[in-house]
């Protein structure tokens, strides 16, 4: 017994040492995850964010059929990072709005003349309110939100070409 | 020295952001006080217990990102609107979860956070204990 307490502090170091390190070696993951998924979109009703497209209210996301929900903005790098992807979505036949954050409607006009517009409807978003109120932490992030407005899926950072599975499971699942 | 101004000129207009900001200015409560005092100290008194969200180790009150300065003037606003304190932090845990809140609540997650200070002291006193016992001997 006597023996075996004195080993103990440094088994105690060593625990701690091997903790470090894996926790060094391991990338931290500092994204947020919105706690709002499984519930109703909070109510909100954003004026357009480019005169090419309508506004965007929590209704127009309550139609009866799932819709993606991109928050995004044009000084965003990752957001035209993702584009592609986005339109890849469209393209098969998913219905993507979008909320723009803290953007100017030249801004936005310019950025989908240069990276493609996979959006039906668009919303400002100017002092981030309404991102806040979705417990989304950054842009972009893309919620998928089923026929009666219930948030169901948040994907964080950009789409990358193999996140595009997961993200049309979920919209499947939506439905 | 003829070409110092050129090299100002190129110092101050090359540091591009490693992050892009938002060009829209800061919302009109991120950095303007409200105007009764009191509500101005209850918020900022909020605002230093909220963590930024984007610059993960600041509160919101220390931190110069434009979403820090929006989570800023959603403070203002609510408490000049008349909400408490609690309330407005109750909302944004509903969203964020306790993470973003600098006061942790008890729960299952974190009362090793609140325990361990106890249990340290209670460890400490047993040791000395026997410490004590082996002298008086």
């Amino acid at each position: 017994m006597k023996r075996f307490i004195l080993w103990l502090p440094l088994a105690i170091f060593v625990i701690f040492a091997v903790t470090v390190a894996i926790s060094l070696r391991t990338p931290a993951d500092t994204r947020i995850h919105s706690r709002m998924i499984g519930k109703t979109l909070p109510d909100f009703a954003l004026q357009p964010a480019t005169s090419s497209h309508p506004g965007l209210s929590s209704a127009d996301l309550k139609s009866g059929e799932p819709r993606l929900l991109n928050v995004f903005a044009s000084w965003c790098l990752p957001c035209a990072v993702e584009s592609p992807q986005l339109i890849a979505l469209k393209q098969r036949g998913i219905p993507i709005d979008a909320i723009a954050i803290r953007d100017r409607p030249e801004d936005v006009a310019a950025f989908l003349a240069k990276y493609g517009d996979p959006f039906a409807r668009i919303g400002s978003d100017p002092e981030t309110e309404v991102q806040f109120a979705l417990g989304s932490s950054g842009v972009p992030e893309t919620f998928v939100v089923d026929g009666q407005g219930v948030i169901r899926y948040q994907h964080i950072g950009d789409i990358r070409p193999e996140n595009l599975p997961e993200l049309v499971a979920a919209y499947e699942d939506a439905r | 020295m003829k070409y110092l101004p050129a090299l100002l000129v190129m110092m101050t207009s090359s540091a591009a952001p490693a992050l892009a900001q938002s060009s829209l200015p800061p919302a009109r409560y991120a950095d303007r006080q409200l105007q009764d005092p009191a509500q101005e100290a209850e918020a900022k008194k909020l605002m230093e217990t909220l963590r930024c969200l984007v610059c993960q180790g600041q509160s919101i009150a220390d931190s110069d990102a434009d979403m820090a300065g929006d989570m800023r003037a959603l403070v203002r606003q609510r408490i000049a609107a008349g909400e408490e304190p609690e309330a407005i932090r109750q909302w944004l845990v509903e969203r964020y979860g306790a993470w973003v809140s600098y006061d942790p609540p008890v729960e299952p997650v974190t009362w090793p956070l609140w325990a361990a200070p106890l249990i340290l002291l209670a460890g400490g006193l047993w040791l000395a204990r026997g410490r004590f016992r082996r002298k008086t001997r």
